[in-house]
């Protein structure tokens, strides 16, 4: 993600920069979860309805990988659930921010995901939050929607998938979405038991419940270290 | 079928809690222990799914060609790459190790 420059009023064209900038990106992406989607069998309508209705990357990886690994529907869904929940905590940051006319908040409401958060917290005013989230969000959705079918399609003329390494870009994506929230050492806690909660759990229980076990380890961690002094 | 239900409940799920956030009046997410967990129930998710994707073929855990291209992920995050040289880093990376034979 960008740096933005120090406070002040900005200029509309650097916003529109930026939300270019991480828009078509991301947007880009879509094509490999297109791509990942018809590898394991999901149907092209069924990966433009994931892009064009949940459209949040990482919960729809997670989905289709779940899906992949014969998880039942139920816990393929609540994984994606559980990563859609930090969307909630966005809303609720941008609702201050963005303070929007109610009558719009249904339809921005879709367009809350990581990226369009970040581009609109790191503006220094209202309008330029406002236009950020708004070219983020068009460019990003217009975008992710065209390669999420051109990989669905494309994947068909492509062949074998896994010749291509495209198996390796949903956990691409995962890593390169985690990389920045590992700042402290209560993160990396969090997420070193979950990795081996996840892989540990793996061979022994339905597919899809080792992530939601793996999930846990954010209470657990929060709680031994309510318990250190 | 299987694939509608789950695609049907994750988007009506994935929907009401991005609506929730911007019509909730901001006292009722704004307890500190509330936010620690939303901000890292996504860290322990992301990690465990990084590493199953990685290391496994069903329920099996493996180390294959796709280990080397999450690697080579990683190197270019440390070396910080944009988001699309991540993933092609791991995608040619991984065809790159299946084509020599690993």
């Amino acid at each position: 993600m960008r740096e933005t420059p120090a406070p002040g009023v900005r200029p509309r064209a650097a916003v529109v920069r930026d939300a270019l900038g991480v828009g078509v990106a991301v947007g880009l992406s879509g094509f490999a979860f297109g791509v990942t989607a018809a590898g394991v069998g999901i149907s092209t309508l069924q990966a433009c309805v994931l892009s064009l209705l949940v459209f949040t990357g990482a919960s729809q990886f997670a989905l289709v990988g779940a899906l992949a690994a014969g998880g039942n529907p139920f816990t393929a869904a609540a994984g994606a659930f559980f990563l859609g929940t930090r969307n909630a905590f966005y809303g609720l940051r941008l609702s201050q921010l963005l303070k929007l006319p109610r009558p719009l908040r249904p339809l921005a409401a879709h367009w809350v995901i990581d990226e369009t958060t970040a581009v609109a917290l790191a503006q220094p005013d209202r309008r330029s939050a406002r236009l950020g989230f708004t070219v983020t969000g068009l460019t990003l959705y217009v975008l992710w929607n065209l390669t999420t079918l051109l990989g669905a399609l494309g994947a068909e003329a492509i062949g074998d998938t896994r010749a291509w390494g495209l198996d390796a870009a949903g956990p691409a994506v995962f890593l390169a979405l985690l990389a920045p929230m590992l700042k402290t050492s209560t993160e990396r806690a969090v997420a070193a038991l979950a990795l081996v909660l996840g892989l540990g759990f793996l061979p022994v229980l339905p597919a899809g419940v080792p992530v939601l076990i793996a999930a846990l380890a954010a209470p657990v961690v929060l709680w031994m270290k309510g318990r250190r002094p | 079928m299987n694939v509608w239900i789950a695609i049907g409940i994750t988007v009506v799920g994935c929907y009401a809690v991005k609506l929730a956030g911007l019509l909730v009046p901001a006292g009722a997410l704004e307890r500190p222990l509330v936010r620690r967990l939303a901000a890292l129930l996504p860290v322990a998710l992301l990690a465990a799914l990084t590493a199953q994707q990685t290391f496994s073929t069903g329920s099996a855990l493996v180390v294959d060609a796709r280990a080397a291209g999450l690697a080579a992920a990683g190197l270019a995050l440390l070396l910080r790459a944009p988001f699309l040289v991540v993933v092609a880093a791991a995608v040619v990376v991984t065809a790159g190790v299946r084509a020599l034979g690993g």
